[in-house]
């Protein structure tokens, strides 16, 4: 880093030194210490930005039980055969390397709140003075009947980016000439809204190439979704007929499923299908709720630093969190997670604290070249992250304009995880 | 044949097809292609390095030299390697920056028309062969295609607070200043970036995540991203 950011360091040191004792909030044991838990785009970002900025002044744990972490964004285009399962993984190693953090591989299963200790599934704790929360997404139970985590193999989500997402692939490269695929699409609110539309055109060009009479049936508890106008004007133009999307309005909420047999029952309506990718109901990844931080399914937090409304020391990232306006997507989480890190820095060593602002833009793929994406920024209010300006990709655009947006989308994976990862 | 005489061909036919593709491009042309290079670069009287070095003298000079530009690890790699820029490394590169490469500061996805890149090196060439010739032309300033005003220019930004904003920046534009698809912003001269940023608060520049960005930064802000940006190792 530059020279510049050295003096501000020194400054900011100098500024908590002179304010003496009460800044530092590590009480009797040396260096204030930040738990995270959870390593995706909101706590791998935390992580690195807390340990890089406060240059060794915290000590930061991260707490991740996969040794690599396969990216949630772009593994629609791995179901499209854009990209290969081994370019959306990524390795802890260089946040414990090059930033000095302690990455532990093992599950969170519980938070003490009053002791401020997180204790893990391979047996001890781990103390905190600021624990951050961004363990992402859980299913809710019984929330398409006839589905549940024991029948994921039968019946994937893909929803969590890896084996489920190979699995999904295999089924589709498995699938008879003719065949049929359905999903069930997810209730509001749901970590990354475009995803399942996305999805269903990646897996609409896969069979485009390998079984061009086979259906794509989308059962969907919603009247409408994200950039629906994009995507309903490319399935037309790419998939014409192959794509069948069944609203609330046609019962495409009413919705049961028998994996053993894998039938399909939309509005008392039962259909065999060949691949059902279920996309169940979500709820806070199951820690926040351990920790008592969840109010119904998500984890309520003030905006202007993402701190838990029921406990000022710990903070909620991403899709986890209820904050108000901004989209559960890992875009969203990066930005939180940087203004989180900021503040928590600032609450342990008395660094400056600046304003908080966020962005979010979630690109998607349509078919080759054909890419488009939806923006917006927000600000904090006492009440919630607010939406404060957007824009979305137009229907009509050239197809020079698509081909650029797709080749923005691949550097924009590139930038985020580098600012992930290091 | 032997060895020799077959090198003697080889090079007899390098120097045909060099000396084709000389004659085949067509400068003037090659002016018009260069409005795309002109956002980065100065070529001519009074070129000076700004978001990328001036391109006076390209021709034959080793890669990496021009005095006062900090280049991209990546390219000091290269010139370390001994890479020199002529004709059919300078025609790859304009074909595809990241395959020569990998790792450039170079924010620019590659000219695949053979004409044009022809026409291009022709005009580059005419800033090499006979630096006396260099005509009595301004600067190219197509990377000033937004006026700002001098007060608004001479703001000094905090950089402490410039690192900060940049994470608004960095969920999408590397911080090491690598480009894949997202521009290098890491290490341009101060004025450029403010004049770049002032370009899409005003929706002059067309790019509508740049221009939602821009909108809700202040000349302040603008100045403090410029400051931190510029000092990025």
């Amino acid at each position: 880093m530059s020279l510049n950011r050295r003096t501000f360091l020194g400054t900011a040191t100098a500024t908590a030194a002179a304010l003496a004792a009460p800044m530092v909030m590590a009480a009797g044991h040396g260096r204030p210490r930040v738990v995270v838990v959870g390593g995706g785009a909101g706590g791998a970002t935390a992580a690195r930005y807390i340990a890089k900025d406060s240059a060794g002044e915290i000590d930061v744990t991260l707490i991740e039980p996969s040794r690599s972490y396969y990216t949630c964004f772009f593994s629609n285009l791995y179901l499209g055969g854009f990209r290969e399962m081994s370019s959306l993984g990524h390795s802890y190693g260089g946040l414990a390397s090059e930033y000095g953090i302690n990455v532990v591989h093992d599950w969170a299963v519980g938070v003490d709140r009053d002791a401020k200790t997180v204790a893990l599934a391979g047996g001890g704790s781990v103390g905190y003075d600021r624990l951050i929360l961004s363990p992402g997404i859980d299913f809710v139970d019984g929330a398409v009947e006839g589905w549940d985590l024991s029948t994921q193999n039968a019946m994937p989500h893909a929803y969590k980016a890896g084996s489920q997402t190979e699995l999904l692939r295999a089924q589709i490269l498995a699938m008879p000439q003719g065949g049929t695929f359905a999903m069930v699409a997810p209730p509001n609110p749901y970590r990354c809204p475009p995803g399942p539309y996305e999805r269903v055109s990646m897996v609409a060009h896969t069979l485009r190439e390998i079984n061009p009479t086979a259906k794509i049936l989308v059962a969907d508890p919603k009247d409408k979704f994200s950039k629906q106008g994009l995507f309903e004007e490319g399935w037309a133009k790419h998939y014409g007929g192959m794509i069948e999307w069944i609203g609330s309005d046609f019962g495409g909420g009413n919705v049961s499923v028998d994996p053993a047999a894998i039938t399909l029952s939309i509005d008392g309506e039962v259909t065999k299908v060949d691949v059902c990718n279920v996309i169940p109901a979500m709820k806070a990844g199951r820690i926040a709720e351990l920790a008592g931080v969840t109010e119904g399914n998500w984890a309520p937090v003030h905006a202007a630093d993402m701190s838990s409304r029921i406990d000022p020391n710990i903070h909620v990232l991403g899709d986890a969190s209820a904050q108000g306006d901004m989209p559960k997507s890992g875009f969203s989480a990066n930005s939180q997670a940087k203004v989180c890190a900021n503040a928590v820095r600032g609450a342990l060593t008395g660094s400056t604290v600046f304003p908080a602002r966020f962005a979010n833009t979630c690109w998607s793929l349509i078919d080759t070249d054909d890419g488009v994406k939806v923006g917006a920024t927000y600000e904090a209010t006492e009440e919630k992250i607010a939406k404060v300006d957007g824009f979305i990709s137009e229907t009509g655009e050239s197809a020079d304009v698509r081909a650029a947006t797709y080749q923005e989308s691949i550097g924009w994976y590139d930038g985020i995880t580098s600012d992930m990862f290091g | 044949m032997r060895a020799s005489e077959l090198m003697m061909s080889l090079v007899l036919m390098a120097a045909a097809g060099m000396a084709a593709a000389d004659q085949g491009g067509d400068p003037e042309l090659g002016a018009e292609v260069y409005r795309q290079c002109s956002g980065c670069h100065q070529i001519g009287e009074g070129a000076v390095n700004r978001v990328g070095p001036h391109l006076n003298g390209v021709f034959d000079r080793p890669a990496g030299q021009v005095e006062g530009y900090r280049y991209s690890d990546a390219l000091q790699r290269a010139a370390a390697g001994g890479l020199v820029w002529n004709h059919e490394t300078l025609d790859q590169f304009l074909k595809d920056p990241r395959s020569l490469i990998s790792r450039t500061r170079m924010s620019y996805r590659g000219l695949a028309n053979q004409a044009d890149r022809d026409n291009l090196l022709a005009y580059l060439r005419i800033y090499s062969d006979s630096p006396a010739d260099i005509p009595e032309a301004a600067p190219t300033s197509a990377a000033m295609d937004h006026s700002v005003a001098p007060e608004v220019l001479a703001i000094v930004g905090d950089p402490a607070y410039g690192e900060y904003l940049s994470g608004e920046c960095t969920s999408c534009h590397q911080a090491n200043g690598e480009a894949s698809g997202i521009p290098s912003i890491t290490r341009w001269p101060t004025e450029d970036f403010v004049i770049a940023m002032h370009a899409y608060k005003e929706a002059i520049r067309p790019h509508p995540v740049m221009q939602m960005m821009a909108s809700r930064l202040s000349d302040e802000e603008i100045a403090a991203l410029a400051a931190f940006f510029q000092g990025v190792d």
